[in-house]
């Protein structure tokens, strides 16, 4: 038993102490953080913009028919540049689109991290946008008839009345999608940058153990999808103090 | 055109979802402190035909004009013209993440600009119409049907509508929630708000309509003031349905 702690707290030093090695996973850890929230930022934002365009369209089709003219061809349009995002980024795997966007779209740049944050953001994008649009029209159509018989136009109903119930109602299937997009960060390493899987890997490379870095780095993940989590918990209760 | 008196004036209204003709061309005028009173067997069309007057339908022929103005018309701004027309719906359609006061004020504030002040000011004097003033920080969710349907007329009434649209207020009610709801729409007859109601409640068509509609496979069909309309049915459909509903 003595013998197996002395080479455990061996390995320890070997993986994490020596050389500090340790400072990898610092770096590594900062930067998984860091492509995460950039990039689950623009994710939203291009999520309620995709969502929004898609509802709009969808929910006055028939007012657009009838106005006609070159509004109603300019939304239909919008509308389809919509939909083959949706289906390209849904339909290709991502470590494929962070390739793209690093050797071909942005090939003239070395800032890796911020072609990844575009390439993850613009991932997360197409499935943020699904979650919005599901949880917009999983809103009775009452609400809206509601806002619209009050007065208030398209938009001033979504902001003020549709929108509201709708975060409360995705927060969960929001969750899932950071989360998916936290791990799937860790294939930042193809284009070279030093990610917390990055970080455990090259530990790994230089002490020739596995064990050590790979859990620790797994722990790590773990520990972050916890913290996530009770976060989301908590601002999920608050936002329920409606239902009764 | 029109008198000054004529409130909502609908001329030749046709409405069809696809193939279906639901509305084949209505004529009606509402006056101002009319009680309209629509009713007819499921399927006739009335619901749409009163979800026409402020276009929450989409007319597919004829014209609505609203104090003189066709809100039919693409480039009116039916928005402005929805602010005086007040709508009370079935299933209330409250919004369930607001208190109550706040289901009342934001569109006064939104919209007529009111200061948050003025605006809870005349919530709290309509809630206390209604006796719900102790409700005011509740959320829909916590109230009953009868309450909540009683919530959605006032309002509706915070708007300082020209006329109130209802469609079967009391429809999905329990059958003890329903006098409350009456009661109310009573009272507001009675000072003299014009109101377009589509219900299946004859007793108050009977007792506060000033004119009562029926409205058959998407035409009117019969048209008279509530006695005549009772007593004296003239259409032999008219006369099929009242012997069932009455």
């Amino acid at each position: 038993m003595k013998e197996w702690f002395l080479e455990q707290k061996e390995q320890f030093i070997l993986n994490f102490i020596e050389d500090d090695r340790w400072e990898f996973l610092v770096q590594g850890f900062f930067n998984t953080i860091l492509l995460t929230i950039l990039s689950a930022v623009i994710g939203v934002v291009l999520g309620i913009l995709v969502a929004a365009v898609r509802t709009t369209y969808d929910n006055n089709y028939e007012t657009f028919k009838k106005n006609g003219g070159f509004g109603f061809y300019l939304m239909a349009v919008i509308n389809w540049i919509c939909k083959l995002y949706l289906t390209v980024i849904r339909g290709t795997p991502v470590v494929v689109q962070l390739l793209i966007m690093y050797f071909i779209v942005f090939a003239t740049s070395d800032n890796g991290i911020m072609v990844a944050t575009i390439a993850f953001g613009i991932n997360s994008g197409a499935y943020v946008a699904e979650i919005f649009r599901g949880g917009i029209m999983s809103i009775d159509k009452g609400q809206l008839e509601a806002g619209r018989s009050i007065g208030f136009n398209y938009v001033q109903t979504m902001i003020f009345i549709i929108l509201p119930q709708t975060i409360k109602n995705t927060l969960p299937t929001l969750l899932n999608e950071f989360i998916a997009l936290l791990k799937e960060t860790s294939v930042a390493g193809y284009v070279g940058i030093m990610d917390l899987t990055k970080a455990g890997n090259n530990i790994r490379n230089q002490t020739y153990s596995a064990f050590m870095p790979l859990i620790a780095i797994a722990l790590v993940y773990l520990v972050l999808v916890v913290v996530l989590t009770w976060l989301v918990g908590k601002l999920e209760r608050r936002l329920r103090k409606s239902d009764h | 055109m029109t008198t000054d008196n004529v409130l909502i004036r609908v001329d030749g209204l046709q409405k069809s979802f696809g193939k279906v003709d639901v509305l084949k061309g209505v004529n009606a005028e509402i006056k101002k402190g009319d009680v309209m009173v629509v009713i007819g067997p499921s399927g006739s069309g009335k619901s749409t035909f009163l979800r026409c007057l402020n276009r929450l339908e989409e007319p597919t022929g004829g014209h609505i004009f609203f104090n003189g103005v066709d809100i039919t018309d693409k480039r009116v701004n039916i928005n402005l013209h929805r602010q005086k027309m007040g709508m009370v719906f079935q299933q209330f359609n409250l919004f369930p993440h607001m208190t109550v006061l706040r289901n009342m004020t934001i569109g006064p504030m939104k919209l007529l600009g009111k200061s948050k002040q003025e605006a809870e000011e005349k919530a709290m004097q309509l809630l206390q119409r209604v006796g719900l003033a102790d409700r005011a920080d509740a959320y829909p969710s916590q109230l009953s049907g009868g309450q909540k349907q009683r919530i959605a007329i006032v309002r509706a009434l915070c708007m300082d509508p020209e006329v109130l649209l209802f469609d079967e207020p009391t429809s999905a009610l329990d059958p003890e929630m329903v006098g409350e709801v009456l009661e109310v729409m009573k009272e507001l007859a009675k000072e003299g708000m014009t109101m377009v109601v589509v219900t299946h409640e004859m007793g108050f068509a009977k007792e506060v309509g000033t004119d009562i509609v029926f409205i058959d496979e998407g035409i009117i069909i019969e048209e008279a003031p509530p006695e005549e309309f009772f007593k004296n049915p003239k259409n032999p459909r008219l006369r099929d349905f009242l012997s069932k509903v009455l």
